[in-house]
């Protein structure tokens, strides 16, 4: 007989082997022998990628850890004009994606752009006059991706400064070190394995980066991976390039989950006490309040309302039946995706919970793995192996039964929802699992020891006490499907657009006012996520008062 | 009296490792009983096996006569009537208190099922906080809570894990007080499971002395204290020291501190080699005693010190005094035998 935990267990095992697939695909291409592709891409542009690619991240890395470890010691350990506003407001540049704050600042800041205009209006100047920073290159690029990632390295740390006692900070204090001297001496040390773990996450984002580096024209893995999957049309190729910047995507994998573990360890102690916040005023209350709002203005306030203006400029003409049918294909997947990923999750979560073994442990960490693979490697990954299937059977059934199937899976939205599933299960599964993480054991074997069955105990314990993981589950899928780009480009079916692909080829297209209402609304949507993690922001400091 | 709770031979494992060894005992109804031991003597397990969470590998447990869990077989939790208090309360944060306490009781009425919340909130004195959440009270009120919860259905028998280790040291004697009274008004036969003594001297009737999964004694407090069944069990239970003595003959035993009367003699042959629990009160203050031993360290307890005293190389004793007798680390001060019931234990 089959028991129904050696059917879990096969199942979750099954689950984790399909989600790997992509990448282990990607992986076998290093041991194929390299193509003559290969070889021209080698001596001519991997070089450039490599450089490029370290360069943005090294650009990335100096502006996230400025502008996120600077506001997070602002906000948490000062009082000053607005500190409470910009706590949970410096989170709203994580609405906005790369690639829209790019081309917004094209627009803004281009040779016709208002504040060029503005310039030569001004001081009578006219082209060659004059130097301006020019936005498309690689250090606006690392400018852009350090605007909308830094709250990654804000968040981890902020939490991590208020998770340090007080007691730490008075010993030092008591010793003689001023308050400079104890934010580096004490402070920054003790959250160093937080920042470095919020680091490694912008630095992932910044590697699977597509839309911003291809519209700067810089040359990079994924615009390289692109050009080489569509232009040279080389399936080897490109997959053998995925499979490099994957060793990379590993490296900072394994910097984030060792920096994660020894976080655990600089928790300095479990009482806290209510943090009394460092009053700063005058000059310096001004400057850490100019600095912040700084942050927000050129991460949120001006792409925003730029978009806002060209949006309401060009809505008349935009606002029509095709782009409803835009918003309707964005909904559809992002809302199947989403269910679909809560599905896998729970089931997931579950059979970790009830048959955990090590086998068990080990898929459910696999599974959660896909967020550090590049959208751009994940779609390679995905399409390789889907089009090798649709082939075959093709092959098959043509020679059996005289019929051709078509493409069953390559060209059709299920290699796209698998794609996302590989990419954002783990968003959905980090929450299913702290959810069920709160229904202790104990309250388990307490509603069993009172006569309730195991049916009943899920219905009046863990339905009622997971309600709000799993919509916040939902959520945080769909915003993150609703803007993902490289991969939908790479694996929509023909002539299926989405509000990201959309906006994404008008902005290419030069178009970037018609482009506007598409960002807009995904900018709209994007900010749901920034409320639900403010509101938890905003609990943790309650239950700190208390 | 009826028999309420009879563990029989009890083996529990884990991977083939036994946690519970062995065990076995008795509750008549209305009983206390104590699962008393280090962390992870396996008490816990024992506790948890009588609720139904843990199977046994042999033995077997029977409440109200009716066996409940052998070998093979494992009556589920939701069957037994059992009410269990954990550790950790585990009230449901979703649940406001008066719905936590009304949780086991779905097959009453809603009328019956109110009335019985009002009731159990009542006698923990907490009417008018029926319907705040868990996170509003306070440590004492969730443990009140959790423990009317397991009594709302009015179980066979209350097991409780570790009830007091979350709370502050002054809460937890007075809790303790307060739930034995609750428990014997409604002759509620309970087990509490802890590692802190005096929490089971204040709580239990009987007391299971429990040491890497075997059940070392069942017994009283008294007994325990004054009639140690082994060694550990001395070690375990209050202050004591051990002294070589020698039997003379019959009842006579010769020691350090002089010759020993002993009342109970039966197992006792001539010239044999025993060692003597000597609890600090079985030594008294003498200044006019032959036996002046040096003050190696005293801790004031009040009305009383407790020297700690050398008797000689290997050996030091513990002297309860009176507090007046004020003697500094290093005097010598003088002390005579008065052991009112001798234990002793052969090499």
């Amino acid at each position: 007989m089959i028991s129904g935990t050696s059917v879990w267990r096969g199942g979750v095992v099954l689950i984790a082997s399909l989600l790997a697939m992509p990448v282990i695909v990607i992986l076998g291409f290093l041991l194929v022998p390299a193509g003559e592709v290969w070889h021209h891409l080698v001596s001519t542009v991997l070089p450039d990628y490599v450089k490029n690619s370290l360069l943005l991240m090294l650009g990335v890395s100096i502006g996230v850890l400025i502008l996120g470890v600077g506001s997070a010691w602002l906000t948490s350990m000062c009082r000053f004009p607005g500190s409470r506003l910009f706590e949970w407001s410096l989170l709203l540049p994580m609405a906005m994606p790369a690639y829209i704050i790019a081309y917004t600042y094209t627009g803004l800041f281009d040779f016709a752009g208002p504040a060029q205009s503005l310039l030569r209006e001004w001081t009578g100047w006219s082209y060659g006059d004059y130097w301006f920073p020019e936005i498309r290159s690689l250090e606006g690029a690392a400018v852009m991706l350090s605007l909308v990632l830094f709250p990654y390295v804000y968040l981890l740390s902020r939490a991590a400064f208020l998770g340090q006692s007080l007691c730490v900070l008075d010993v030092s204090r008591t010793l003689g070190n001023g308050p400079w001297r104890t934010f580096f001496t004490v402070a920054l040390p003790l959250a160093r394995p937080a920042i470095v773990a919020g680091l490694s996450l912008a630095l992932m984002e910044t590697l699977a980066d597509y839309g911003t580096v291809q519209y700067f024209g810089v040359a990079t893995f994924t615009t390289g991976i692109f050009r080489t999957w569509f232009g040279l049309d080389s399936t080897a190729a490109a997959a053998q390039l995925s499979a490099v910047l994957l060793l990379f995507v590993f490296v900072l994998v394994v910097l984030e989950r060792s920096s994660r573990r020894s976080a655990r360890y600089h928790h300095t102690s479990q009482r806290h006490q209510v943090l009394r916040r460092y009053p700063l005023a005058g000059w310096r209350g001004a400057g850490a309040a100019l600095f912040c709002f700084g942050i927000l203005f050129f991460g949120f306030l001006l792409p925003a309302g730029q978009l806002l203006i060209w949006a309401v400029t060009t809505a008349d003409e935009r606002l029509d039946a095709q782009f409803l049918s835009l918003v309707w294909h964005s909904l559809e997947l992002a809302g199947i995706a989403s269910l679909l990923a809560l599905a896998l999750a729970l089931f997931l979560g579950y059979g970790r919970r009830l048959h955990g073994n090590w086998a068990v442990q080990l898929a459910v960490r696999i599974a959660g793995m896909g967020y550090a693979v590049p959208g751009t490697v994940i779609a390679v990954g995905v399409m390789i192996p889907f089009a090798a299937f649709d082939n075959g059977l093709d092959a098959w059934t043509r020679s059996q039964f005289g019929l051709s199937t078509g493409l069953l899976l390559s060209g059709t939205l299920a290699a796209l929802l698998f794609a996302y599933l590989v990419r954002f299960l783990a968003v959905s599964l980090q929450t299913v699992e702290a959810g069920l993480a709160k229904i202790r054991p104990s309250m388990d074997e307490v509603s069993r020891s009172m006569g309730t069955g195991a049916a009943e105990t899920v219905r009046r314990v863990h339905v009622p006490m997971l309600k709000g993981s799993l919509v916040t589950a939902l959520l945080l899928v769909f915003v993150d499907v609703l803007k993902e780009l490289p991969a939908t480009l790479i694996l929509r079916p023909f002539n299926f657009n989405t509000l990201a692909v959309r906006a994404y080829e008008l902005a290419s297209d030069e178009r970037l006012a018609d482009a506007s209402l598409a960002s807009l609304t995904i900018v709209a949507v994007g900010i749901v996520p920034v409320i639900l993690l403010s509101r938890s922001i905003g609990r943790s400091r309650h239950e700190q008062a208390t | 009296m009826n028999k309420q709770l009879e563990v029989k031979n009890l083996t529990i494992a884990y991977d083939g490792k036994a946690v519970v060894a062995d065990a076995g005992f008795e509750l008549e109804t209305g009983e206390i009983g104590c699962l008393l031991g280090p962390s992870g003597c396996g008490k816990t397990s024992l506790l948890r096996a009588i609720a139904g969470f843990e199977p046994a590998v042999s033995g077997e447990i029977l409440l109200r006569g009716r066996c409940v869990t052998r070998p093979g077989t494992s009556l589920a939790p939701e069957y037994r009537n059992v009410g269990m208090v954990f550790q950790d309360f585990a009230l449901y944060p979703h649940l406001t208190v008066s719905k936590n306490i009304g949780f086991g009781l779905r097959k009453l009425s809603r009328g019956e099922s109110q009335r019985r919340v009002e009731e159990l909130l009542r006698l923990v004195d907490m009417e008018d906080l029926g319907a705040k959440y868990p996170h509003q009270l306070s440590g004492g009120q969730q443990q009140r809570v959790a423990l009317v919860r397991a009594m709302a259905p009015q179980p066979d028998i209350l097991l409780l894990d570790e009830p007091f280790s979350g709370l502050d040291v002054e809460l937890r004697s007075q809790l303790a007080r307060e739930l034995r009274e609750i428990l014997k008004r409604d002759q509620i036969t309970a087990i509490l499971v802890t590692h802190d003594q005096l929490e089971a001297f204040a709580m239990a009737d009987q007391i299971g002395v429990m040491m890497e999964g075997r059940m070392l004694q069942w017994a009283d407090g008294y007994s325990l204290y004054h009639r140690p069944a082994n060694r550990f069990v001395a070690d375990f239970i209050g202050r004591g020291a051990m002294l070589t003595g020698q039997v003379i003959d019959g009842p006579r035993i010769e020691t350090a501190l002089g010759i020993l009367e002993a009342n109970r003699t039966a197992d006792l042959r001539p010239g044999e080699t025993v060692e003597l629990l000597l609890r600090p009160s079985d030594l008294v203050h003498d200044d006019n005693s032959p036996f002046q031993l040096e003050v190696l360290d005293r801790i004031f307890q009040g009305a009383e010190y407790l020297y700690t005293l050398r008797l000689n190389e290997e050996t030091q004793v513990l002297c309860l005094v009176q507090s007046h007798h004020n003697h500094a680390i290093g005097e010598r001060i003088g002390v005579k035998l008065d052991v009112g019931r001798l234990v002793t234990f052969r090499n």
